[in-house]
């Protein structure tokens, strides 16, 4: 569990949040990440996020697919058990390509969501730290990782002149963890303070 | 919006191209017509006029398919095509000429008897033939004419009214009010035009121009592939467009995201075609009945059997490959080349769906398709550039229009 020190900047509309978001960044801070309560159109783009490999590997899990199906299906039709089936050859493509379709789609959908899950942190059991509980309600907000360069202070104040309705500090669990909120989140110095 | 350019100016270049093309088309028509069109040899007349076919109906069919775009995404209730609807209207302007060039080798073909092209046309044959008889009822000369009449008809009318409203989003700005109503006239008129192209261009209309050659065979797959042939053709000629206008400094408001867009259904009806194409492929070859068979007996087996694989890698491999890439939806050039080679992709699927049928001893690709080619590709180029300069090329007032300008994917 490695802990962190975050500065946390909240915002009640999209429209201040775009130019804060562009002006914080602009100002040299690392944003960890932006809470939003539902997807912000362009946000993504604002950040300065990559495109996401995911549809890579979604493409890789598919190849897997289809050569595990064609192999399979191969290996078992010509030479562990062929079988006449209707007079065809036993290298019979046409009638394997539905399985092969089937499977590739089913691995290159099944790898993709458990992908997705991975790098998203979602996981039965596991937890992340909330910086704000409101963020899945009507709050947008921005976290802003202290490095040791950083003067949370002056971050706060820069936040809230652009706008932010609440700041605080927080120092908090950056990464998922396997346990309870209730004993883990007990440890913390500074549990969800939030200065007005 | 005071440095978008609304008139389209007819480059000379584009003229001299369209006129040229259109000249050495007719050298090759007038030059074919005379040493096989009319010629006694009937192998060579079947020749002359099967290309005349497999052109024409091609062409027709790419043309509506503009239109059926523009109908589907208004009924889909779509912004983000209007900032250049203005070009598949063009291209939708063809149907009636095309249609009529349809209609007359059609009207030919049926009426002059040529029983080697359909089948059904001979009487005697017919009436020897219990299956050739019980289908009479849907192939015959005259339900043959009023129906491809009624198709071609309708198409031109009911696409030139969906024109005609599209004419009163450039007179003043809308309110809301008058705005709703001109969405819902727009969807009346959109769901007309599809419920009529489902009828013809769906089911029937493939079934009689084309099917009908292969007069005992058949296939409920057939229309959908057709369809899906044209369309995907269709949506590559509106790319093709939207690049070339994009590259003459016109349509200010269509970007990237929007040939994103027209990528992604360029690879996706690639996609569908080719499940067509395998579903239809497959279950005759599982069921292996002799009198299914026998449409694919020299297309996998015979001399068609280089352009019939040719077609599958050109159609499915190609787009799947390539277009699969956000990127590559994104790039200009990946797309012209995408689009060209899927156009020409589905022309040989068309000429391997005639000529495979009515030549099934050799396949004579020659001088004389890309001839006839030459002259469609002219006549598409010179009519859809007068069609795109007779209009404003962006609807200003569309209520949509904000949603075009703003389209992010």
């Amino acid at each position: 569990m490695a802990k962190k020190k975050f500065v946390v900047g909240c915002f009640d509309d999209e429209a201040v949040l775009f130019p804060a978001v562009k002006k914080v960044r602009t100002a040299g801070y690392k944003i960890h990440d932006v809470y939003t309560p539902f997807a912000v159109h362009g946000l993504d783009h604002a950040m300065g996020l990559r495109e996401t490999s995911l549809h890579t590997a979604g493409f890789i899990y598919g190849i897997a697919g289809t050569t595990t199906a064609l192999s399979c299906i191969s290996w078992i039709f010509t030479k562990d058990w062929p079988l006449n089936i209707g007079g065809k050859p036993h290298f019979a493509l046409p009638a394997w390509i539905p399985i092969t379709f089937e499977l590739t789609v089913l691995f290159a959908a099944v790898g993709m969501v458990l992908t997705f899950c991975y790098i998203s942190q979602l996981a039965p059991f596991v937890k992340k730290h909330h910086f704000h509980a409101r963020s899945t309600d009507d709050l947008f907000v921005m976290v802003i990782e202290c490095t040791e360069k950083t003067n949370a202070e002056d971050l706060k104040a820069f936040l809230a002149a652009n706008g932010a309705v609440e700041t605080d500090i927080q120092i908090a669990e950056e990464g998922w963890w396997l346990g309870r909120y209730d004993k883990d989140e007990m440890r913390y110095e500074n549990k969800q303070t939030v200065a007005a | 919006m005071a440095s978008i350019r609304l008139q389209f100016e007819i480059p000379g270049k584009m003229k001299t191209w369209s006129l040229g093309l259109i000249g050495v088309g007719l050298v090759a028509l007038i030059f074919g017509m005379i040493t096989k069109g009319f010629s006694t040899d009937e192998h060579e007349q079947v020749h002359f006029w099967g290309t005349l076919m497999y052109n024409t109906i091609f062409w027709t069919l790419i043309c509506n398919a503009s239109m059926f775009f523009i109908c589907v995404t208004t009924l889909a209730m779509g912004g983000w095509q209007q900032s250049f609807r203005r070009i598949p209207e063009a291209i939708s302007t063809l149907v009636p000429i095309f249609g009529s060039i349809t209609f007359a080798v059609l009207l030919y073909v049926v009426l002059s008897d040529k029983h080697h092209i359909y089948h059904w046309l001979d009487k005697s044959a017919v009436a020897k033939d219990p299956i050739l008889t019980g289908k009479s009822g849907f192939l015959n000369v005259k339900f043959f004419i009023i129906w491809t009449t009624l198709a071609i008809g309708f198409w031109s009318f009911l696409g030139w009214r969906m024109r005609q409203l599209s004419n009163e989003a450039d007179i003043a700005p809308m309110d809301h009010e008058s705005g709703t109503k001109f969405i819902f006239r727009n969807t009346v008129r959109a769901a007309l035009f599809t419920v009529w192209f489902a009828l013809t261009v769906g089911s029937t209309v493939p079934w009689l121009w084309m099917m009908s050659i292969d007069a005992h065979w058949y296939s409920t797959m057939y229309s959908w592939y057709t369809f899906a042939s044209t369309f995907v053709s269709g949506l590559s000629l509106i790319a093709l467009w939207l690049i070339y206008m994009k590259n003459k400094g016109y349509m200010e408001l269509s970007n990237q995201e929007h040939l994103h867009d027209l990528g992604k259904f360029m690879f996706a009806f690639s996609i569908f075609w080719t499940y067509l194409w395998f579903s239809q492929y497959m279950l005759i070859w599982y069921a292996n009945i002799p009198e299914e068979t026998v449409y694919f007996k020299h297309r996998v087996q015979g001399p068609y059997k280089g352009i019939f694989f040719l077609n599958l890698i050109i159609n499915f491999l190609c787009p799947l490959l390539i277009l699969m890439k956000r990127s590559a939806k994104r790039n200009y050039t990946l797309v012209t080349f995408m689009a060209v080679l899927i156009i020409f992709g589905h022309w040989i699927d068309f000429y391997q769906m005639v000529m495979g049928s009515l030549m099934k001893e050799s396949v004579e690709l020659g001088w004389l398709d890309f001839g006839i080619l030459s002259f469609f590709v002219g006549m598409m180029i010179f009519f859809v550039g007068r069609a795109l300069a007779s209009k404003p090329l962006i609807p200003k007032y569309h209520p949509f229009l904000k949603e075009s300008v703003i389209h992010t994917v």
